[in-house]
């Protein structure tokens, strides 16, 4: 795996269009040197998965503004869990309140960053979790 | 967030300042400033209500009207909707403005799988004219303008209102709504979208259409450079943006054979107010000026009132921060300020929870109350456009005016708006923009207060609007209700006509009015075009 990029699924679920914040990540993060993919918007659950296996994505990340986001990623870790899926990393960014910090842990999204993280934290993140996860 | 990018040296003083739009800000200005930009009184300014109209559409400004107060209104059931509705006009609110949730603005009925978890919840939900009718019931609609927050299948709200009107006895021609039906800028960024593009803007042109010939109290189209603008792009952008958008719609409709004097003078426009205040100013100035010249040079409209820029100027929501909220309600009287200073005719204001969640009761009064501060005591309402003849603001003003004309050139040398959405040129560059700002954001050029600056404040708990979980189950049941009890075999031949009319590129407005009088719902009339036209694919832009 070596010199690979780190690739990354950005997907958008649900009807809601605030598309800023995941646009702005995006750019981002390759500007960090990922391959950022994008889904658009509008996406079920199960469209974003079926990209991220087309695409054999390391992580996964949400994009959530609409406060559906304990359902939308119970929904996903499932089907993730589903299809063995299980090496892929899921984070979630958008307005997330930090009372669900620990619900959305539970479901086993490693990463949350509500709007304003700074980007180094969110690129970090995500580069130590999927190296950390390459080296065991 | 809007605000200027401050350079300082080693004394902490300011050295330099560059405004969102890329305009450096001296620290004093003189007549010789004026003279430099080429001044014209005659040609840049004259008087107010006179053309160009860079001093506001009415002569007497604030003294002959209020401007409009229409704060964002709609959640839950029809039935909750209603219940606000009153209570704002009660409390002297004089237009209503009608959030949708997000099922009924993508053309899915409540009970789709698509609207699971999104009944009710960032508007009211809307299946049929059943909905409307609770909705608006005891609103006194010859006399309250209503906007309806909604544009892929804004063509099937107008036909709805229309219809509940009609249904309360009301001639079509006496009701004035204005929907927002401004497809290009959903593309751009809200997006709220469904169908491709052209047939896209083909529908906007039918409602504007019908309304030219039917409807004479309403405004088809509200052009968003608000949307836009929240998406991160810069204040000149966001009116070249909304002007470029405007034509693709004028030329829609002139390409049927109409002149554009006849019907261009109800569109409105939706802008955006936040960040450095005189920026806001010269660039509301800059669009009312640009917009009368442009329709004068391009389609030659002479009608003076068809000139006007008209609309509602809003405090736009990025300025509004979830830190330290209590700080937003200072931060939307500054920009109820700038609307004051730049003459707009109608305003709202996001609330200061609205960071959060859609406003309470509290907050949305809140707003209100602002706007009414400002006119009725401190002073707002005594001289129209009191910033006229600043050396600063008239050379900003000018200045904008570049700005936003070298941003038309850029759409225009693509081929217009309707290219450079297809091509996704104008998402790119938003996007773009907004990464750029918020990289500034986070590195400190520039400040938002409680943010990136001054940050160990007190964050209060807001009270938040709550979320019904049975709204959902409320709303379907009556869906279901409806399709069972309502004459299925005349919304059959309803819904087969607007599918004739799409398809021979015949207006679809009489039909759709028709249908929705007949209890087709929103989803079985969203569902014929999608059949007709397809669905719009965004545009690869990473």
């Amino acid at each position: 795996m070596a010199g690979r990029k780190i690739r990354v699924l950005l997907a958008k679920p649900g009807l809601d269009g605030h598309d800023r914040g995941a646009k702005v990540v995006a750019h981002a993060m390759k500007e960090a040197g990922m391959e950022v993919i994008y889904t658009g918007l509008h996406q079920t659950v199960q469209s974003i998965v079926n990209q991220a296996v087309q695409e054999d994505v390391d992580v996964i990340g949400l994009s959530i503004m609409s406060g559906a986001h304990v359902p939308i990623s119970r929904k996903l870790m499932a089907m993730i869990r589903e299809q063995g899926l299980d090496d892929i990393h899921v984070v979630v960014g958008g307005v997330i309140p930090a009372r669900d910090f620990p619900a959305m842990k539970e479901l086993g999204v490693e990463g949350i960053f509500p709007g304003g993280t700074p980007f180094d934290e969110i690129v970090d993140f995500i580069k130590r979790a999927v190296t950390g996860h390459q080296s065991t | 967030m809007g605000v200027a990018t401050y350079i300082k040296n080693e004394k902490n003083g300011v050295d330099k300042v560059v405004l969102n739009s890329g305009i450096e800000i001296k620290p004093v200005y003189t007549p010789e400033d004026l003279e430099q930009a080429g001044f014209s009184y005659d040609n840049d300014l004259g008087a107010p209500g006179e053309f160009p109209f860079t001093r506001g559409i009415h002569p007497l400004g604030y003294r002959s009207r209020d401007w409009t107060t229409r704060q964002y209104t709609g959640f839950g059931t029809p039935e909750q909707t209603n219940e606000r509705f009153k209570l704002m006009i009660a409390h002297g609110q004089t237009g209503l403005n009608v959030a949708f949730d997000l099922p009924t603005q993508m053309g899915f009925d409540s009970d789709s799988p698509m609207a699971e978890g999104e009944v009710g919840r960032v508007g009211m939900a809307v299946d049929s004219l059943r909905d409307f009718e609770i909705a608006f019931e005891d609103i006194p609609l010859d006399r309250i303008g209503v906007g309806l927050t909604i544009n892929a299948v804004a063509c099937v709200m107008l036909a709805m209102y229309q219809a509940v009107a009609e249904k309360f006895g009301y001639s079509r021609t006496e009701i004035s709504a204005t929907p927002q039906n401004d497809i290009l800028k959903e593309m751009v960024g809200r997006g709220a979208w469904v169908y491709p593009v052209e047939p896209a803007v083909r529908l906007i042109g039918d409602t504007i259409e019908y309304a030219m010939k039917e409807l004479p109290k309403c405004n088809p189209v509200s052009v968003c450079g608000y949307h836009i603008r929240e998406s991160g792009c810069t204040p000149a952008q966001e009116i070249s943006y909304a002007l470029m958008i405007a034509f693709a719609y004028i030329d829609n409709v002139v390409a049927r054979g109409y002149r554009a004097e006849d019907f261009v003078g109800r569109f409105s426009f939706n802008l955006n107010i936040y960040g450095n205040l005189w920026e806001t100013v010269a660039k509301f100035r800059a669009a009312r000026k640009l917009w009368a010249k442009l329709l004068k040079e391009r389609y030659d409209v002479q009608d003076k009132k068809a000139l006007f820029l008209r609309g509602i100027f809003g405090g736009g929501g990025s300025g509004m921060t979830k830190q330290q909220p209590e700080n937003n309600i200072m931060r939307g009287a500054y920009y109820a300020l700038a609307a004051a200073l730049s003459g707009a005719q109608t305003t709202a204001l996001c609330s200061f929870d609205e960071a959060y969640t859609i406003p309470t009761e509290r907050a949305a009064l809140l707003s209100l109350r602002t706007f009414q501060i400002l006119l009725e005591e401190v002073g707002l309402r005594d001289t129209v456009d009191p910033l006229a003849g600043s050396y600063f603001m008239e050379t900003l003003t000018l200045q904008m005016e570049q700005k936003i004309l070298e941003e038309m050139d850029k759409v225009a040398k693509i081929g217009g708006m309707v290219r450079a959405v297809s091509s996704g040129y104008v998402q790119a560059e938003v996007a773009r923009q907004a990464y750029e700002w918020e990289k500034r954001l986070q590195k400190g050029l520039v400040t938002k207060v409680g943010v990136n600056k001054y940050t160990d404040g007190v964050d209060m708990e807001v009270e938040l609007h709550q979320y019904n979980e049975e709204w959902p189950q409320i709303q379907t049941e009556r869906l279901q209700e409806l399709r069972r009890t309502r004459d299925a075999k005349g919304v059959k031949e309803a819904l087969r006509a607007v599918e004739k009319a799409a398809r021979e590129k015949k207006n679809v407005m009489a039909p759709l009015v028709e249908a929705c009088k007949s209890y087709a719902t929103v989803g079985e009339m969203a569902d014929v075009f999608r059949q007709v036209f397809g669905e719009h694919i965004e545009p690869s832009i990473f």
